[in-house]
């Protein structure tokens, strides 16, 4: 790999031990994937934040690093609500541990908004054309598929390292050769709403780590192709895909197989629902948009939830929008923010999760051992009030 | 002997050659007290990869694997240095913030080449592992 001779000085400790690694994680990583040089990047999101996830061995080694990040960067989220975590049972001991991660990351100038969802936040972070350092495997969908920039997907370790370096190794998804789609996905029917986290649960188990093209009979909202990419993340390894009519459009293709999705196998991630009585509702994963949030709080106007509802989106949204959370709570929902039911220690106290997205469906029976359902929002609200 | 490969992570060191045949998962495959193999049903299960040249193919499971390496670092129960026929990223990561020379792509089938009790000394500068002939290939270490 070419560096110049900056990087060079960096490489050989110039600018301290800590400069020093995170340049030997890029370059190994280039020479791994046979990168021709490091590319600047518009900013980092960085996994490795739940204490549940990283653990001691985590929380070491942040807190061991010094150093100043370069570009904008923010946080996965956390494995915990940081103001409402004693409502929610969190032990003092785990926020304590959780805090420590959080203010060690801080300390490197990584702000601490715990979210899967950093586009939500600044529009600074991404715009398309952009490369990125980013670690959520639905963000960096989103950010690929949906707005048009180019990351890889990013372990803790080289997205903090990109973050304090302000470059990244020039491969993978980084390059045009490999944002090219191999496989087409012809769906029948027309979807919408959470059909497309049923549709991503199925296809991405297909896909792969291939690019997908999808052939639909409907145009699917940001929040749809949101909801679509999550999913093939964590059921596969998706972390590009295009849907035919709809921009950003693949500058070229190399169809290698083409498949049928049928409507009667999406409504069969439907019918999961009811192998188990759930005891835990939570929607928002990927974190809820306004426009998720909005339809939740219309959906739960003047009902009472009977069962634990969990709604979650990010500080900033919660933040900028307290008549949504308002409403949505009057009911009795809980509007959780810097985590999710899939990093938070708290889901494993549950027997069966509901959930309305292919993401989680995809997680929690792993991550938790709790069994989970899946519904529409609508059939979601209707299960915690009928109880 | 000499045989060249791929530096992956820094440094030198030198210790007994220790050979999982099958990929590593450190989260859940390794204890990062002790440095004990944990996975079920692995050969060498209970054995500890402490100050040993750990020879595996790669890295597998969760990237928090690289926090692990570093935990066993910081225990002291870390190996010594690493041999992989293809590093990925966790175990590349791992070992580079763990200051644990790695190497990688050696020029010969390192799994022929070295047996498990073999001393060597792995270059992770120069992407080189050196053993002394007498030292390298014996199938009874009755010294260990």
């Amino acid at each position: 790999m070419h560096l110049t001779p900056s990087e060079e000085l960096l490489l050989d400790g110039e600018d301290g031990y800590v400069a020093q690694k995170a340049m030997e994680i890029l370059t190994t990583l280039g020479d791994i994937y046979d990168a021709d040089r490091l590319i600047p990047i518009r900013s980092a999101q960085i996994a490795g934040v739940s204490y549940k996830t990283i653990g001691d061995a985590g929380l070491e080694w942040i807190s061991d690093l010094a150093g100043t990040v370069k570009v904008p960067s923010i946080l996965n989220p956390a494995g915990m609500d940081r103001l409402r975590w004693e409502e929610l049972g969190i032990s003092e001991e785990f926020a304590e541990k959780q805090e420590q991660i959080i203010h060690a990351y801080e300390r490197l100038g990584v702000a601490a908004w715990c979210t899967c969802t950093p586009y939500y936040l600044r529009d600074d972070l991404s715009r398309a054309g952009d490369h990125l350092a980013w670690s959520e495997s639905s963000a960096v969908s989103y950010a690929n598929s949906i707005m048009g920039s180019r990351t890889n997907r990013e372990g803790g370790p080289s997205a903090l390292a990109a973050a304090l370096i302000g470059k990244t190794p020039n491969y993978g998804y980084h390059l045009d050769e490999n944002r090219i789609p191999t496989i087409e996905i012809h769906v029948e029917g027309r979807l919408s709403g959470t059909d497309y986290g049923a549709l991503g649960y199925l296809a991405g188990a297909i896909a792969g780590d291939r690019v997908p093209l999808f052939q639909l009979e409907s145009v699917p909202s940001n929040d749809e192709r949101k909801a679509l990419g999550a999913a093939m993340a964590a059921s596969g390894a998706v972390a590009l895909y295009y849907v035919k009519g709809v921009p950003p459009h693949p500058v070229a293709c190399d169809i290698r197989e083409r498949i049928t999705i049928e409507h009667r196998e999406i409504a069969e991630v439907y019918a999961h629902t009811g192998r188990c009585d759930p005891d835990i509702i939570a929607l928002g994963c990927p974190h809820c948009s306004v426009a998720e949030l909005t339809e939740l709080r219309d959906l739960l106007r003047d009902k009472t939830v009977e069962t634990e509802f969990w709604v979650c989106t990010s500080r900033k949204l919660r933040d900028q929008h307290p008549n949504l959370v308002a409403g949505i709570e009057s009911s009795g929902a809980k509007v959780i923010c810097d985590t999710c039911m899939v990093v938070s220690p708290i889901c494993e106290r549950y027997g069966c999760m509901m959930v309305s997205s292919g993401k989680a469906l995809a997680y929690v029976p792993h991550m938790c051992g709790v069994d989970a359902v899946f519904g529409s929002v609508e059939e979601c609200v209707r299960a915690a009030v009928s109880r | 002997m000499i045989v060249q490969g791929h530096a992956v992570s820094k440094g030198v060191a030198t210790g007994r050659i220790l050979i999982s045949e099958t990929p590593i998962s450190f989260l859940g495959g390794i204890d990062p007290k002790t440095g004990e193999i944990m996975e079920k049903n692995h050969p060498k299960n209970g054995v500890s990869i402490s100050d040993r040249v750990f020879l595996f193919p790669n890295g597998k499971g969760s990237t928090v694997g690289s926090y692990v390496i570093y935990s066993l670092k910081k225990n002291n129960s870390a190996p010594s240095a690493m041999i992989n026929l293809a590093s990925e990223t966790i175990v590349a990561v791992g070992a580079i913030i763990s200051d644990i020379p790695l190497v990688d792509r050696l020029e010969r089938d390192p799994f022929t080449l070295f047996r498990d009790g073999d001393y060597v000394e792995v270059d992770g500068t120069r992407g080189r592992v050196v053993c002394n002939e007498d030292d390298c290939g014996v199938t009874d270490h009755r010294s260990l």
